[in-house]
């Protein structure tokens, strides 16, 4: 257990101590703490650099720049070895030669610990994830479950590290069954209050994981929060955008006079956004979450739009509108009366978010 | 009502069975018939298993039978690890791979009776590289006259023809380990003996099992390379089982014995390979507890 320190961490695989262009880094450089015993998400889209963090943190990759502090103490020179560390990987690795207790006992086993402890320790992963009937078979008989649930428990069975890192560990697991051991490691967690990095390209299981969800894109950091954060203030219209389904709204828009003017229609926002908007720079967009975007039948209030589609998800209803020349989703509630075809929508101000270059700027 | 059976299929097969009959069971089944039956001057009678038996007791079949899994055990047992170990040895990427697969994949590419060849004129005393050093080195070495120097030839021949065979199988089966297997060793604290005991050789254990085989049905089988090296001798040091038979069956035309000696060389093969073969099979499954 320990708080893991990444300083300005930045890693290119072409092997060149500066790459240039920002498209050769892996990881741009980041400042990132993961606090003792936290639970971590770490989502992002396939190829946004999740894999290339974690392996850096358990050492199996050297970072091109900065440093990896356990604790304080410096380990970016030490392999995974002496890093104290466990790692658990997408696809099941299991020692096919080996029975699932020799499996489970052989990172303790070569670490010279006690013999008894070793097979005490073992014992207790294999209850904890429900794989003491299989004890003494061989590893390579196993379903494909059991195999990762083998992975998983070789990462837990050490209780000494300074943290576990999951690898997208359940992409082969079925539906059921990743559900129920999500939990346990969530069980686990709680009891043990190890620090659990646990990476994802699944927003849901990222959400239901995690106390603190790490969003990348494109090799950044681009937001830390809670789900709730992510979901009320994304920073980043990435966060916007991959998070909630439908994900956010984005409109391009010019601002003007302390409101944002999406094609010719006038949209206000708080006075907070509006003082911090009046400096922002670059392509701006506002911002909206389809939940939070009121869609008024009658037309009383807003502005006024085409219904184009209504997409019925059993107890919600998916609205897509078009306003001057975007379109527009829109959750509506479980009780809302039907669309027809015309309406007006209107933006509360307090959910209504101004991103200048995809940065949140109020 | 009964359906019956559609026959049709058969006649797809026919042409298969046709060349298989050609290829294997018609041949196969005329050294079966010579084996026991006696040409004589163009009549031939049944003689039952009067070969068989007179074969078994042939003290000629036993020291070269004797000489044959001497030299095919000893052929394995120094062919397969240190494949295993070159295999282990080569570079996994950049242009050295190919450098080092084509250099290695070369003495494959030799007919086997310019290896014999090769090896003749290698290591002859007078203008022979290898013989002509080791004699400078002051040790006695001539292989036309001493058995046991004629015998290490053959089989260093041997090593330098195949180990590459089981090198490339090895090196086949190496690359084929996901990365995932190495990085989980280095995050459990494996040492590098445990990742070569319980993931590389476990990996590998198909590529092998074919390696095995292989060597083992063509080392007993041996016969060009050691026959232009040194025509099976001095004396009969070097005369394995397929110069024996090739001596009976065209050299003094003794077709019954030569046949019953086919037969009994062909099913020593089938069960050894049988038994490798159940052997790593089980190696694999059945431990458990």
């Amino acid at each position: 257990m320990a708080r893991i320190d990444l300083d300005q961490i930045a890693h290119s695989y072409m092997g060149h101590p500066d790459p240039g262009e920002p498209a050769h880094w892996a990881l741009q450089e980041m400042q990132h703490v993961w606090e003792d015993g936290g639970a971590y998400a770490l989502l992002g889209p396939s190829g946004c650099g999740k894999t290339t963090l974690l392996n850096v943190i358990s050492g199996l990759l050297q970072p091109t720049r900065g440093r990896v502090l356990f604790d304080g103490q410096d380990v970016t020179a030490l392999p995974p070895q002496q890093r104290n560390i466990a790692q658990v990987f997408q696809f099941p690795v299991i020692y096919d030669t080996m029975t699932v207790a020799d499996n489970l006992a052989f990172p303790l086993k070569n670490r010279k610990f006690d013999r008894d402890y070793v097979r005490r320790r073992a014992q207790e992963v294999a209850e904890m994830l429900e794989l003491d009937q299989d004890m003494g078979r061989r590893a390579e008989q196993l379903t494909a479950d059991a195999k990762q649930k083998i992975s998983l428990g070789r990462g837990l069975v050490r209780s000494d590290v300074a943290a576990i890192l999951f690898d997208e560990p359940l992409t082969v697991i079925d539906p059921q069954m990743k559900w129920q051991l999500r939990r346990k490691l969530k069980q686990i967690h709680e009891a043990s209050e190890l620090t659990l990095v646990y990476v994802t390209h699944d927003q849901n299981e990222a959400l239901t994981f995690a106390d603190k969800v790490v969003v990348m894109y494109e090799g950044q950091v681009v937001q830390v929060g809670t789900p709730q954060e992510l979901f009320e203030t994304p920073s980043h219209t990435f966060v916007g955008y991959f998070i909630g389904s439908p994900g956010m709204n984005l409109l391009d828009c010019a601002l003007e006079r302390g409101e944002a003017v999406v094609d010719g229609a006038r949209v206000g926002l708080t006075e907070a956004a509006a003082t911090r908007a009046h400096n922002a720079t670059g392509k701006l967009q506002l911002g909206i979450r389809p939940e939070f975007v009121r869609f008024d039948p009658q037309g009383r209030e807003g502005h006024p739009v085409k219904v184009e589609a209504v997409d019925d998800l059993g107890n919600y209803q998916i609205l897509t509108v078009r306003l001057g020349g975007n379109t527009l989703k829109v959750k509506m509630p479980e009780d809302s009366e039907p669309p027809g075809d015309e309406g007006t929508v209107s933006f509360p101000a307090e959910w209504t978010k101004l991103y200048a270059d995809g940065r949140l700027v109020g | 009502m009964e359906k019956w059976p559609d026959h049709k299929a058969w006649l797809l097969v026919a042409p298969v069975a046709l060349v298989v009959c050609f290829s294997a069971i018609i041949p196969l089944m005329t050294v079966v018939n010579y084996s026991l039956q006696d040409a004589l001057g163009g009549s031939y009678f049944f003689v039952g298993t009067e070969w068989f038996e007179k074969m078994l007791s042939d003290p000629d079949l036993h020291g070269a039978l004797q000489r044959q899994f001497v030299f095919s055990f000893t052929a394995l047992l120094i062919e397969m690890p240190l494949g295993v170990a070159i295999a282990l040895a080569l570079p996994t990427r950049g242009w050295q791979v190919s450098l080092c697969l084509v250099l290695l994949a070369l003495p494959l590419l030799i007919p086997w009776n310019v290896v014999g060849t090769i090896w003749q004129i290698f290591g002859r005393g007078d203008i022979g590289l290898a013989g002509w050093a080791i004699n400078g080195l002051g040790i006695d070495y001539n292989y036309t006259a001493d058995p046991t120097d004629a015998w290490l030839t053959v089989m260093v021949m041997e090593v330098w023809h195949w180990t590459p065979l089981v090198a490339l199988l090895a090196y086949a089966g190496l690359r084929a380990i996901p990365d995932a297997y190495y990085q989980a060793a280095r995050i459990d604290g494996a040492s590098a003996w445990a990742v070569f005991r319980y993931i590389q050789l476990p990996k590998m254990r198909g590529v092998l099992t074919i390696a095995l085989l292989l060597r083992f049905m063509d080392s007993f089988k041996i016969y060009t390379e050691a026959f232009v090296l040194t025509g099976g001798g001095p004396g009969s040091s070097t005369t394995f089982l397929s110069q024996s038979l090739t001596r009976m069956a065209v050299g003094q035309f003794d077709l019954g014995p030569a046949a019953a000696f086919s037969i009994i060389y062909f099913l020593i093969i089938l069960v050894f390979c049988w038994l490798f073969y159940t052997a790593l099979e089980n190696m694999g499954k059945g431990a458990s507890k």
